[in-house]
């Protein structure tokens, strides 16, 4: 049993064979468009993804924190002039922590809620003295909100009794390693002596050099916190819904809640506007992709005029002749799609390949999401579709006999 | 008694309609063709015999008067329905056989059916491989027009006007560019078409001797009907 085609795109499919040449160039058009497309988005969707993950890494995607303390006018007159100075910020819990973590594990969206006792500290060595952040965690919640024993070089992210969990960098400027002693000074004069249980590389120096992790009851009592919080660590669902759902949570109880978009506002901008300018690449390639292919059966329907002038006589309708021109543009950008995808498949091999980070490892993978294939086809082929259709609708209004009588 | 398939009444055909060159090509010609006739349309170059033709053929509208295709009026049928009938009802062969050189001769044969049924099927490739052995071209099949001589491809043409088994074959000099021979072979052909299927036949041509042999010689000159009389 032979395929048989129905009349338009088996005319289609001869026209753009006969066509060689042409078919070849404009396939090679659309091909070459979507291949830059799909390999443009493709590498900013993995590295802007990667960066994001990497920003995300160390932080939690919202915190609450205690109002800020601020000092009102005694007197609210405009008329009197009053110079007012920011209080100093004491150290304070979150009013009924338990009852707000609560709340915000409730709330939809919310994956994870870990409280944390943190406050300024001294580690001591010897002679050495480094300032830090004493982080008080319970470390089965903290995991939920960063991964930290993905990060560990050397022991269990394991906070128990007198057991901290340092970074790398403190471990060298101190001079100390798995199990060695250091002590932890405060400004309230209290101190203790701590072992390390563990230590961290989370990739950010600064945060090696700062944190040590030690059990939340030890940071209360160490901060004068007792059974207090200092701050709220949340995970949610969906990291760019993270702003409205920190506005949620301050609307349900008043106190201030920070996202990583707003402590990220700047990368967050360099995203987005690294975004814009992908769509604008973009749509200069569709363009410029759509006029190649409306030029090649532009002239494809003058070169066709007798072939046109032929169906109709022998029955075609308008219509025929219309699909037949629609065909070949969907057809181009189908096909052109296909081999563009196959292109973009080979550059991300070969970049990915080519550009690696400091570590060796390559600076983005060389997969290709099929949703990305398929974004492809259909954009291209409406693409080819819709430059086909001043073309095609020429060809329809063709006089056959013109053609014929020539 | 035979039915006209075709009736024309006072048709005329004016080109370039107000502008400065409007001429009228047709001045009001009435003209009937019966079933199964064999009529051979002659005059000088310029004459119209083309313009005719080609309204006749409902690739062209009449200016005014009356056309009529089996007893309808085709003034007032749709653009679709023209469309159907033409291509149905009609079976065009062209001086210069107008084939479609990216398709082979059998798929030329076949393209009338494949457009009237919208899709090709074994029935219909049978049919036309018929057709095409009936032409002489049964080997020839599979090649491109571009590999066949000037009267192997007037051939295919015949073969493709008698696909549908039209009742009215139109033929604008088809013997024009062919040898004498050859010329002779391809009118038999027509000829004998029309007697075994009884369809009308209009044929132009400027071969005084191929039009004695039709049942009926019309002569146009400027437009007009000049005489329009029985061969003996
Ligand atoms: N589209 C058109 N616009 C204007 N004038 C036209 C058009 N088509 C044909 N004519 C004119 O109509 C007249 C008749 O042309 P037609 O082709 O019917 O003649 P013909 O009898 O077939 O001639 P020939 O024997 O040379 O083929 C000619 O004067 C021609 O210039
Ligand atoms: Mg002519």
């Amino acid at each position: 049993m032979k395929l048989r085609l129905p009349f338009a795109p088996l005319v289609a499919l001869r026209f753009l064979r006969e066509g060689r040449m042409q078919t070849l160039l404009i396939l090679a058009g659309t091909a070459g468009g979507v291949a830059v497309i799909v390999f443009l988005t493709q590498l900013i969707t993995q590295l802007q993804a990667q960066i994001v993950d990497r920003v995300l890494g160390s932080q939690a995607h919202v915190v609450i924190r205690p109002l800020e303390e601020a000092n009102l006018r005694a007197i609210d007159d405009p008329a009197f002039a009053t110079l007012i100075e920011p209080r100093a910020q004491r150290l304070r819990s979150i009013d009924q922590w338990e009852n707000v973590a609560r709340l915000a594990a409730d709330m939809p969206g919310v994956t994870a809620v870990s409280p944390m006792a943190t406050g300024p500290a001294f580690a001591l060595r010897g002679q050495a003295s480094k300032s830090v952040a004493l982080m008080g965690v319970d470390p089965t919640l903290y995991r939920r909100i960063v991964r930290m024993d993905e990060y560990m070089l050397s022991g269990r992210f394991a906070v128990e009794g007198p057991r901290a969990v340092i970074g790398t960098e403190l471990a060298k400027d101190l001079g100390i390693g798995l199990e060695d002693k250091l002590r932890v000074m405060l400004p309230n004069g209290r101190d203790e002596l701590l072992q390390v249980g563990g230590i961290f590389d989370i990739g950010n120096k600064d945060l090696n050099r700062r944190w040590v992790f030690v059990t939340l009851p030890l940071a209360q009592s160490l901060l004068d916190l007792p059974g207090g919080v200092s701050s709220l660590d949340l995970t949610v669902a969906d990291i760019f819904e993270a702003q409205a759902l920190a506005d949620r949570l301050k609307g349900a109880t008043g106190l201030t809640v920070d996202s990583w978009m707003q402590t990220n506002a700047q990368l967050l901008a360099a995203l987005r506007n690294q975004t814009v300018s992908n769509n604008l690449i973009r749509s200069f390639v569709v363009i410029i992709v759509a006029l190649g292919i409306a030029s090649v059966l532009v002239v494809s329907v003058v070169q066709k005029q007798k072939e046109i002038g032929i169906l109709r006589a022998m029955g075609a309708s308008r219509a025929m002749i219309l699909q037949v021109f629609l065909i070949q543009g969907s057809l181009v950008g189908a096909v052109g799609s296909v081999i563009g995808s196959l292109l973009a498949f080979g550059l991300l091999q070969t970049f990915s390949a080519i550009y690696r980070n400091a570590d060796g490892t390559p600076l983005f993978s060389a997969e290709l999401e099929p949703r990305f294939i398929l974004m492809a086809a259909l954009v291209a082929t409406s693409v080819g579709l819709a430059s086909a259709l001043i073309p095609a609708r020429r060809a329809a209004r063709m006089d056959p006999v013109q053609a014929i009588r020539s | 008694m035979t039915a006209p398939v075709i009736e024309l009444t006072g048709l005329t055909k004016t080109y370039n309609i107000g502008t400065p060159v409007e001429t009228e090509v047709l001045h009001g010609l009435d003209l009937s063709l019966m079933e199964g006739e064999f009529a051979a349309l002659i005059g000088p170059s310029g004459s119209g015999k083309s313009t005719l033709l080609n309204i006749i053929g409902l690739l062209e509208r009449p200016t005014g008067g009356r056309l009529a295709f089996a007893g309808r009026n085709t003034a007032t049928l749709p653009e679709a329905e023209i469309t159907q009938l033409r291509g149905r009802s009609i079976g065009f062969v062209f001086q210069f056989h107008h084939l479609l050189p990216a398709f082979s001769a059998l798929e030329n044969v076949m393209m009338p059916a494949i457009i009237a049924h919208g899709a090709p099927s074994d029935a219909l490739e049978a049919t036309a491989l018929q057709l095409l052995d009936a032409v002489g071209l049964k080997a020839h099949a599979y090649k491109k027009p571009g590999e066949l001589s000037g009267g192997q491809q007037q051939r295919v043409a015949i073969a493709r006007a008698l696909a549908l088994k039209p009742r009215l074959i139109l033929a604008d000099e088809p013997t024009g560019n062919l040898d004498t021979r050859t010329a002779d072979d391809i009118f038999a052909l027509l000829r004998e078409f029309n007697r075994d299927s009884h369809c009308a036949c209009l044929i132009v041509t400027h071969d005084p001797r191929l039009a004695a042999r039709c049942d009926r010689v019309i002569r146009l000159v400027d437009g007009r009907i000049a005489d329009d009389l029985p061969t003996a």
